[in-house]
C-alpha cells in the first residue's frame, strides 16, 4: 500500500500503528509548534530570519548563527531515504507491529530527521537510499507523528 | 613530544560476565581496590577520583577516599577517556597526585544500576524514541546503511569485523564469547536490526575496571611499569543520531585523534597496537577510516583481509573488543585495559613489540569521542 499525501491536505495514514506502551513526545513551549502542526497535517520546522537556515529540532535560537529570530514556517514534506535499519528488537508497544522501517530522512529543505517508512515492505530491496519520499501523517493514539513515503511514481 | 605528565601506574578489571552479587557500586569499589593493589599503592595515596554515571562522591564515600578533586564526566562509553585525559590535566596543574579513575556496571544483572533516564519531553524523547528506537542497537546502527550505500562496504566485509576478532579472543577464559565465529556464522545470527545481526552487537555483562593514574615521576618509583599518556583529545558533536552532521562518517573521532596525535607527535607509522571501541561491528570500520590508518571505504577490505587480525600489520581490538570478550554498557574502561596489557607485554593474545597503543573511544552514537596515545616509553624513539 502506498500512501501519498498532498500537501496540505491532512489525511491520516495508518502506518507502523503501535501499541498501548509506545513512546510519545511530551511537547515543551519551544517545540509545541512541531506537533501541533503535525495534529493539522501539516510539517513544520523553523527558519533562521538572520541566516535564512532551516533547522530542526525546535530551539530559541538559531545553531548556525545564533540570532533568536526564528519563525515557523510549513514545508514541501518532500524528503530522501538517508539511511534506516529494518527492525527486529521492538520497542515497548512495538511487539505487534513486526519489523518495521525506522529511518533518518532528509528534508527538501535540508534538516535531517528520524521517521518511520510507510507504504513499502519492510524488506531491502523496498528501500533503496536516496529514494525520494513524501510525508504522511500517522495518529498513533491521540498523537499525530510524521511518517514517510515512497514519493509516487518512485516506489522501488 | 615533550616528556609526559602523567602515566597509568596501576591497571585492574574486576570478574566479567553474570555478577549478581555485587552492585554497581560494590563493582566500582572492587576496581578501585583491584587497581590500587597493582600499582602498590593506598586509600591513603588517592586524592582524586573520577565515575560516569555515578556520582564519583558516592564512589569515593563508599570506598573510604576523601578526595580534593574529582570528575563526573558522563559522556557514555569513552567517559573513561575523558577522565584520563581529565585527570593527566589536573596532574600537570598540581589539582591532583593520584586519581582513581573507575567503572562498574551492573548491565546484565541490574543490581544497584544507576537509572539512564530518557525523558519524553527531551529532544530524544519527543523527537526519536516515538519511532520505536530502542537503545542502541537500533539507533548507533542507523547510519550504517548510508555508509554502506556511498562506499560500497559489503554485508561479508561488516561481518568479517567480528569473525576477524574472535580470532584474539579465541580460547579466553574472561571472554563473553570465546568460541571462533565465522562471517557466515555472523551472518545468519539472529536479526536485530538489518543489516545488524546479533554477532554484529555487542554482548551484554556485568563488570568493573579501575586505572590509577599519577604524575610519570611517581609512576616511574612504583611497581609496574609505568604506561605514559603521550596524547590524547576529546571531541563531541550531536547527542542525537539523526542529527550527525555526516552519516558515513566519525567526525568526532577524526577530531579527537588529531589533537591526540599531534599532542604525542606521532604518526600512523608509530602505531603499534589500536583500540577501537566496537560496540558494533562498523564502528572499527568508521574508526579506521577517521584516524586515517586506511582510506575512505578501504576499511571493510582492510578488516576482511586479515589486516587487523593476529598477524597483520594493524593489530586492533587484540581482546576481541566489545563484540566478543565483555560489554558492560559503557565499554571504554576495557579498551584502555586492553592497552594497557599490550604495553607491558601481559595480554591473553600478546602482541610482540607493543611500543605505541591508541585506543579510541565513542560516547554514544558517534556523539563524543576521545582518543588516548598510550607508551611503554617516556620519550618517542
Amino acid at each position: 500500500m502506498t500512501c501519498i499525501v498532498p500537501l496540505m491536505v491532512p489525511m491520516f495514514v495508518s502506518g507502523v500503528s503501535p501499541g498501548e506502551g509506545a513512546a510519545q513526545a511530551l511537547p515543551t513551549p519551544t517545540t509545541r509548534p512541531f506537533w501541533d502542526a503535525a495534529a493539522e497535517g501539516r510539517l513544520a520546522v523553523q527558519q533562521c530570519g538572520s541566516c535564512e537556515t532551516h533547522f530542526f529540532y525546535p530551539r530559541i535560537a538559531c545553531p548556525s548563527c545564533g540570532s533568536r529570530e526564528v519563525s515557523w514556517v510549513d514545508v514541501s514534506g518532500r524528503a530522501t531515504l538517508l539511511s534506516y535499519v529494518i527492525n527486529h528488537l521492538p520497542a515497548p508497544g512495538f511487539e505487534a507491529v513486526g519489523p518495521h522501517v525506522i529511518a533518518i530522512v532528509q528534508l527538501e529543505e535540508g534538516p535531517t530527521m528520524m521517521t518511520n517508512i510507510i507504504g513499502s515492505d519492510a524488506v531491502p530491496d523496498q528501500l533503496v537510499i536516496d529514494m525520494p519520499l513524501q510525508v504522511a501523517f500517522e495518529d498513533r493514539r491521540g498523537q499525530v507523528v510524521p511518517v514517510f513515503a515512497p514519493r509516487e511514481g518512485h516506489a522501488a | 613530544m615533550s616528556r609526559p605528565v602523567a602515566a597509568i601506574a596501576g591497571a585492574a578489571e574486576t570478574s566479567l560476565g553474570r555478577l549478581p552479587a555485587m552492585s554497581e557500586l560494590d563493582l566500582h569499589v572492587d576496581a578501585a581496590l583491584l587497581a590500587l593493589a597493582d600499582a602498590g599503592l593506598s586509600l591513603d595515596d588517592v586524592d582524586g577520583i573520577t565515575s560516569a554515571v555515578h556520582n564519583p562522591v558516592e564512589i569515593a564515600h563508599a570506598l573510604g577516599v576523601r578526595p580534593t578533586w574529582f570528575d563526573g564526566t558522563s559522556v557514555g562509553g569513552t567517559s573513561f577517556l575523558v577522565h584520563v585525559r581529565h585527570a593527566a590535566a589536573a596532574i600537570a596543574a598540581g589539582q591532583a597526585e593520584v586519581v582513581l579513575v573507575l567503572h562498574g556496571e551492573s548491565r546484565r544483572s541490574v543490581v544497584g544500576r544507576h537509572p539512564r533516564p530518557m525523558p519524553a519531553d527531551g529532544m530524544l524523547g519527543q523527537f526519536e524514541l516515538p519511532f520505536g528506537v530502542y537503545g542502541p542497537p537500533t539507533m548507533f546502527t542507523l547510519p550504517y546503511l548510508r555508509y554502506a550505500h556511498e562506499t560500497g562496504t559489503t554485508l561479508e566485509q561488516l561481518a568479517s569485523v567480528p569473525a576477524r576478532q574472535s580470532e584474539w579472543s579465541h580460547g579466553n577464559p574472561r571472554a563473553a564469547r570465546p568460541s571462533l565465529a565465522s562471517v557466515d556464522e555472523v551472518l545468519a545470527s539472529t536479526p536485530i536490526a538489518w543489516p545488524f545481526t546479533k554477532l554484529m552487537c555487542c554482548m551484554v555483562s556485568d563488570g568493573g575496571g579501575g586505572l590509577v593514574v599519577t604524575s610519570a615521576e611517581r609512576a616511574r618509583e612504583l611497581r609496574r611499569t609505568p604506561v605514559y599518556l603521550w596524547g590524547s583529545g576529546e571531541a563531541a558533536d550531536s547527542p542525537l543520531v539523526s542529527q550527525m552532521p555526516d552519516l558515513t562518517r566519525a567526525e568526532t573521532f577524526e577530531r579527537s585523534a588529531t589533537a591526540a596525535f599531534t599532542e604525542a607527535r606521532i604518526s600512523h607509522n608509530d602505531v603499534d597496537h589500536l583500540m577501537v571501541y566496537d560496540a558494533f561491528a562498523h564502528v572499527p570500520l568508521y574508526g579506521l577510516e577517521a584516524l586515517g590508518f586506511v582510506g575512505r571505504g578501504e576499511a571493510g577490505a582492510f578488516v576482511a583481509d586479515g589486516n587487523t587480525a593476529p598477524g597483520g600489520h594493524l593489530p586492533m581490538n587484540t581482546n576481541g573488543g566489545g563484540l566478543r570478550y565483555t560489554h558492560t554498557g559503557m565499554y571504554g574502561m576495557f579498551a584502555i585495559q586492553e592497552a594497557v596489557r599490550q604495553l607491558r607485554g601481559e595480554a591473553f593474545a600478546q602482541v610482540p613489540d607493543v611500543d605505541v597503543s591508541v585506543v579510541q573511544g565513542v560516547g554514544h552514537f558517534f556523539s563524543e569521542a576521545a582518543t588516548l596515545v598510550l607508551s611503554n616509553r617516556e620519550v618517542s624513539a
